[in-house]
């Protein structure tokens, strides 16, 4: 490493100073491998991020002013055509809104969907590194990885992270051989199979408008419609989800990006809808 | 602690040849032999069971080995290299569903166990595994397969195979007698597996181990009578081919 010569500094030995390392088939990477130390972290010794991380950034009279980003409504569903994915786009930091325009579907690959909740900069890292090894997988075992696979590996990633601040809710969605397939995946090492769920802070106002209007034979437009209507209803009452609503579609083919609709639209139309509901 | 190990075993020679590991492919070829048969819907691995003392257990030597309920693997040359493979295996197969929640295929479980011979041929102080693998089974979609590793770490995907002792002798029969036709029949599949022991053991079903298994079926070792049974059924079709051969004069 350029700075490491300039400064002097050497390392002794490379095992002893830093803490857990993914180990490779040649052993723990070493500083000077920056492609393997891109897929883990090290950490300094002495230090026990699990018992010093709540304390530092969650009590009240600690000295670290950052505030995570956890705002966000997040969305998929599995029904005869496929899986919906409808996620909003608002970023917050506190009660500020940094970013009405932030992409919180992952594309891991052409038939593999990851969505954000939680640390934006944790879930997209974190998903990147799983499409790396998704990649691999395939170059090695001549196929695709499965969904179960796939979200068992970033299960099994940030399960060693446990306890260290790690901050994500992902869902992980995509059609294999076994058909369509929908997995949650979060930083406490969480791994659920399911054919409905809803990440995030308005996940409970999206949980109602699902709950009451899903059925597994909805129609394709049906479901286009239920996926935006929930975020939707879901960035109208939590502050902390807003902006525009992203849909995607996992078909048999790989995903393909419905749409991109503002929700002061949806909101709108929505009204009108009601309206003309009323006047009959 | 690997700095006292700086001279591995295993180097090149000068006209490129790793000598060590063609030494252990001559351990290979005084074990006992062992045969792999595929068919469309069954796979056959028989061993050649070599005569035990008056007073030792009988069953207690095992040459075919489960690695998971799809899959099995038979070998020839050091046994007790062959429980390491075999233990390295199982823990692979069982640790690839947990992690992939799916069961190993054949090629992917052969590959570790390939991979893993060859890092014995590159590495401080450890000379290569002596023993070659058969290793059958069926994959998540139905296929059967049958692999062989030898212990430079290579493997390839066969028909029909045979390792150990009189190897040449046997596939040359093989090769004689495996058509398309006798892989749809699986007792055809058994009699050529049992008719490759036969060239180079003594016949008798106490001379030989055989295992078989069918798709969706686990692994199923058959009882000596039933081999008893096979073998009388080969004996008599040799018997008929001689007649006729003899009326043709």
């Amino acid at each position: 490493m350029a700075l490491a010569d300039v400064c002097g500094f050497k390392l002794g030995n490379e095992h002893s100073y830093f803490g857990p390392c993914a180990e490779g088939e040649m052993g723990m990477p070493t500083l000077k491998d920056a492609l393997r130390m891109s897929e883990s972290f090290t950490f300094p010794c002495g230090v026990n991020l699990q018992r010093d991380i709540n304390t530092a950034f969650t009590s009240d009279d600690s000295k670290v002013k950052i505030q995570f980003d956890h705002g966000t409504t997040t969305l998929a569903f599995k029904f005869q055509h496929g899986v919906i994915v409808a996620v909003d786009s608002r970023a917050t930091a506190g009660p500020s809104i940094e970013s009405q325009t932030v992409k919180k579907v992952i594309e891991i690959n052409p038939y593999l969907l990851g969505t954000m909740a939680g640390g934006a900069a944790d879930c997209m890292y974190w998903e990147r590194v799983l499409a790396s090894q998704c990649r691999v997988y395939e170059l090695r075992n001549k196929e695709r990885i499965s969904v179960a696979a796939a979200s068992k590996l970033l299960a099994n990633i940030v399960y060693d992270y446990k306890g260290m601040g790690l901050s994500m809710g992902t869902m992980i969605v995509g059609w294999d051989k076994k058909g369509p397939a929908l997995y949650y995946v979060d930083s406490d090492g969480e791994r659920l199979v399911g054919h409905m769920f809803s990440v995030g802070s308005g996940s409970v106002y999206a949980y109602g408008v699902l709950d009451s209007d899903y059925r597994w034979d909805l129609t394709q437009e049906e479901a286009y419609d239920l996926g935006r209507r929930a975020i939707y209803h879901a960035t109208h009452r939590d502050a902390y989800s807003g902006g525009v609503v992203n849909l995607y579609h996992m078909k048999e083919t790989g995903w393909e990006k419905i749409s991109q609709t503002d929700t002061a639209e949806l909101h709108y139309q929505y009204k009108a809808e009601k309206e003309k509901k009323g006047k009959k | 602690m690997s700095n006292r190990y700086d001279s591995a075993i295993t180097v090149f020679s000068p006209d490129g040849h790793l000598f060590q590991v063609e030494y252990a492919q001559e351990a290979v070829k005084k074990g006992s032999t062992a045969v792999g048969v595929r068919g469309k819907n069954i796979v056959v691995l028989g061993v050649e069971k070599k005569a035990v003392a008056k007073l030792q257990e009988d069953r207690t030597v095992r040459k075919i080995a489960l690695l998971d309920d799809h899959v099995a693997l038979a070998f020839a040359g050091l046994t007790a290299d062959a429980r390491i493979l075999i233990n390295r295996a199982r823990i692979e197969c069982q640790s690839h569903r947990l992690s992939v929640e799916d069961p190993v295929t054949v090629e992917y479980i052969t590959q570790y166990v390939a991979k893993l011979k060859q890092r014995y041929t590159q590495s401080n102080g450890m000379r290569p595994f002596g023993l070659s693998a058969l290793i059958m089974g069926f994959d998540n979609d139905g296929t059967p397969r049958l692999y062989q590793t030898d212990p430079s770490g290579t493997y390839h995907e066969w028909k029909a195979n045979t390792i150990g002792r009189s190897a040449k002798t046997v596939r040359e029969f093989l090769e004689k007698h495996y058509t398309e036709e006798l892989q749809a029949n699986d007792d055809e599949c058994i009699k050529l597996t049992l008719k490759g022991l036969l060239e180079v053991v003594q016949s008798g079903a106490k001379n030989m181990e055989v295992a078989v298994m069918r798709r969706d079926k686990p692994l199923q070792m058959m009882e000596s009578d039933e081999i008893e049974k096979y073998i009388t059924e080969i004996e008599k079709e040799r018997e008929e081919e001689a007649e006729k051969k003899k009326q043709k004069k």
